[in-house]
């Protein structure tokens, strides 16, 4: 494997940076537009997620860049090299397809050696071998995929593609078809094998979780367009659309009305209570607007009991709901004004369980709320389920 | 047993106490359809075959035929018409693979472009059932004859010395009483039988197979080599055989369309049956075709390695 490894690295160094550059690019359909004027930089050697609800236009624009869809307009370049009208077998790009797309007809080394032989490559045993070594299959070589498990026929779609050394792999939903503890299993070891051969991958899923286990960067895709693109950890800290903060993970949004800025903080009424929000994280500057905290970060007490690491504290909850999911207890706590909020609080045993019902007074630390524009649909981006 | 074999008991109970009467006559009830249209349509006609192939080959209708296991009627039959039992195979061998190239592109077609089209053309690929087998050749006896545009045109692009030459035509420019003819004819009445089941086993594959194979560097050419047709063998194979088997013993091709050099062992057995009463020669040219067919059969499934494909 590390012979892999370094022959890849040198032959990026020799080239020049082999950033995966998408500027423009248009997918328009007779009814509808899948991918409107995207521009995406994907830098060379990192693992990037694709991230969004079916039909945001994320599997189009993996397609486009395999070249299996032409794009109506914009550009794809891989560094200097323009391959948007590229034959898709002559880019330098590989896909894990969803479902695998295994040849049923090919054992698995066969399928595995697919794409060196295609390209006139001799001797390919040696390297066939490392592959499956690789991803743990040596001794299934000369099964048929149909013989073989889904988490393994997954393994062997990942071989096939990585086995040509692509400046690009795509990856189509991989670990849609798995079940959910052989899903985790394989999201690390995903990371363990990109992270060991160092090439850019391109991940497309609608899992949340999924794309922030793995991902260096997210780019969150609704209705054709990015919403936001950054790192897992800042996404999810500091949405700036309605959308992302409620995609990604779960976000309160409760309506605020604009103050003003005050130094590094911008000051918010919340239904009669004063709120602060650091200027950084408030994406509208005035009138009205959404008040964003995420359910981890609001803490909880009965009222009038003291609060732990307080912030701005509003009163006058009571408990409608509460669930016990092991490490953590969620309460639904109705505010005053008719809202609910969803509260997750760790089950650290420093205080009993609070009973349906229950007075309650919340508050969080003003460094973990956020502010985004009224106009945004507080909605957007609830999974439907 | 065997009947029961197939049904596991929900309750392991049931193997303890003995399976009712009922339940254990059940498969063999389901099979008795099956077993009756075999016996009637198969076993019963076969059998007659047989034993007429074994006949004194000294009976004729006016003196009646006698069973003495006679084998040396195999031995002469086989003797006497191996030009025939030959050409057979031959002729049908061609028309097979012209059915083949001809129905996998007209197929391949159906399944993946034609689009919208797609059930229009399959009906248009069986409409020719539509009207009776012997009208439809008789039909292409005006269609190659002499005078016809078909030979003027085939003359002018030197089809005819093409074919001449190959040993399909005469020298004398015409189409129509040539091997050619016949071996057209099986052709055209035999393609319906190629293009169904290949069309079948195409419109099967995944097209991400096919994407998945030019994502992996093969051009479409290869590809197709690589991953679409092993994986539309199946139906070539279903198809070759359903073209190969008719063809094989049809003999009103080489009656309208051919002349007394293209005779088929078709003809032959037809003639012997019908009008010269052999029946032994007939019976013993029938089980020969028919043992050839299934050696040729076998041999060629196994050959091609499907099993494990369908």
């Amino acid at each position: 494997m590390s012979q892999l490894h370094e022959s890849t690295t040198t032959d990026r160094s020799a080239s020049g940076s082999r950033d995966l550059r998408l500027s423009g690019l248009t997918k328009e359909y007779a009814a509808f537009t899948a991918v409107k004027s995207l521009d995406l930089v994907v830098p060379q050697g990192s693992f990037f997620a694709l991230l969004g609800p079916s039909g945001c236009g994320k599997t189009t624009t993996l397609r486009m860049v395999a070249g299996l869809e032409t794009p109506t307009s914009g550009t794809i370049h891989l560094g200097d090299t323009e391959i948007t009208y590229a034959k898709p077998y002559k880019r330098p790009v590989n896909t894990v397809f969803q479902n695998y797309a295994l040849f049923p007809h090919l054992n698995i080394s066969k399928n595995v050696a697919f794409g060196l032989e295609r390209r006139g490559v001799k001797n390919v045993g040696q390297q066939v071998a490392d592959m499956l070594e690789l991803v743990e299959l040596t001794s299934q070589a000369h099964k048929k995929p149909a013989q073989m498990s889904g988490g393994q026929q997954q393994r062997v779609a990942l071989a096939r593609a990585l086995i040509n050394q692509p400046e690009v792999l795509l990856l189509d939903e991989p670990l849609g078809a798995l079940d959910l503890k052989l899903r985790r299993g394989m999201q690390l070891e995903l990371k363990r094998i990109q992270t060991e051969v160092g090439l850019t991958f391109v991940h497309v899923t609608h899992d949340q979780e999924e794309a922030m286990t793995m991902a260096d960067t997210i780019a969150v895709m609704n209705q054709g367009v990015i919403e936001q693109m950054g790192a897992p950890n800042d996404l999810y800290e500091n949405p700036t659309t309605t959308f992302v903060a409620n995609f990604l993970g779960q976000s309160n949004l409760i309506e605020a009305e604009i103050q003003g800025r005050e130094g590094g903080q911008v000051k918010v009424r919340v239904q009669g209570a004063v709120a602060s929000i650091p200027a950084e994280r408030a994406h509208s500057e005035s009138g009205k607007g959404w008040l964003g905290i995420r359910p981890e970060k609001v803490l909880i007490a009965e009222a009038g009991q003291p609060i732990d690491a307080p912030g701005d504290v509003i009163t006058g909850g009571f408990i409608t709901d509460v669930s016990f999911v092991g490490v953590s207890t969620q309460y639904m706590v109705k505010m005053p004004w008719g809202q609910e909020l969803m509260v997750f609080e760790q089950n650290t045993g420093a205080r009993r369980m609070l009973p349906v019902g229950t007075k309650v007074d919340v508050s969080w630390r003003p460094e973990y709320a956020f502010l985004l524009d009224a106009s945004q649909d507080a909605k957007a981006g609830i999974e439907e389920d | 047993m065997t009947s029961t074999a197939g049904i596991a008991p929900a309750n392991p109970h049931d193997t303890a106490a003995p399976a009712p009467r009922g339940r254990k006559l059940t498969g063999y009830w389901l099979i008795l359809p099956a077993a009756l249209w075999l016996g009637v349509f198969f076993v019963i006609p076969f059998y007659s075959l047989v034993s007429s192939s074994l006949f004194d080959p000294n009976g004729s209708v006016l003196t009646g035929y006698d069973m003495t296991w006679h084998f040396a009627n195999y031995f002469d039959a086989i003797n006497d018409y191996k030009a025939q039992l030959w050409r057979s195979i031959w002729y049908a061998g061609i028309a097979t693979l012209a059915c083949l190239v001809i129905g996998y592109v007209l197929a391949y077609a159906i399944a993946f472009k034609a689009g919208r089209w797609k059930n229009l053309m399959l009906v248009l690929v069986i409409a020719p059932f539509f009207t009776s087998f012997l009208l439809r050749t008789l039909s292409w006896k005006l269609i190659l004859a002499d005078d016809g545009w078909v030979v003027g045109f085939a003359q002018t692009i030197h089809l005819t010395n093409l074919l001449n030459f190959i040993g399909l035509t005469g020298t004398d420019d015409r189409l129509l009483a040539t091997p050619f003819a016949v071996i057209a004819g099986l052709t055209y009445n035999f393609l319906p039988f190629m293009v169904l089941p290949l069309y079948a086993s195409l419109e099967k594959i995944d097209v991400r197979l096919i994407e998945a194979s030019s994502d992996l560097y093969a051009s479409p050419i290869r590809g197709f080599f690589k991953v679409t047709f092993p994986l539309s063998l199946p139906g070539v194979v279903a198809g070759t055989l359903l073209t190969f088997i008719p063809a094989a013993g049809d003999y009103i091709n080489a009656t309208l369309l051919g002349n007394t050099n293209t005779k088929m062992v078709g003809n032959v057995i037809q003639s012997l049956f019908t009008t010269q009463g052999d029946y032994a020669a007939a019976g013993a040219l029938s089980v020969t075709l028919m043992a050839i067919i299934v050696g040729l059969v076998l041999v060629y499934v196994r050959t091609s390695g499907t099993e494990d494909l369908v």
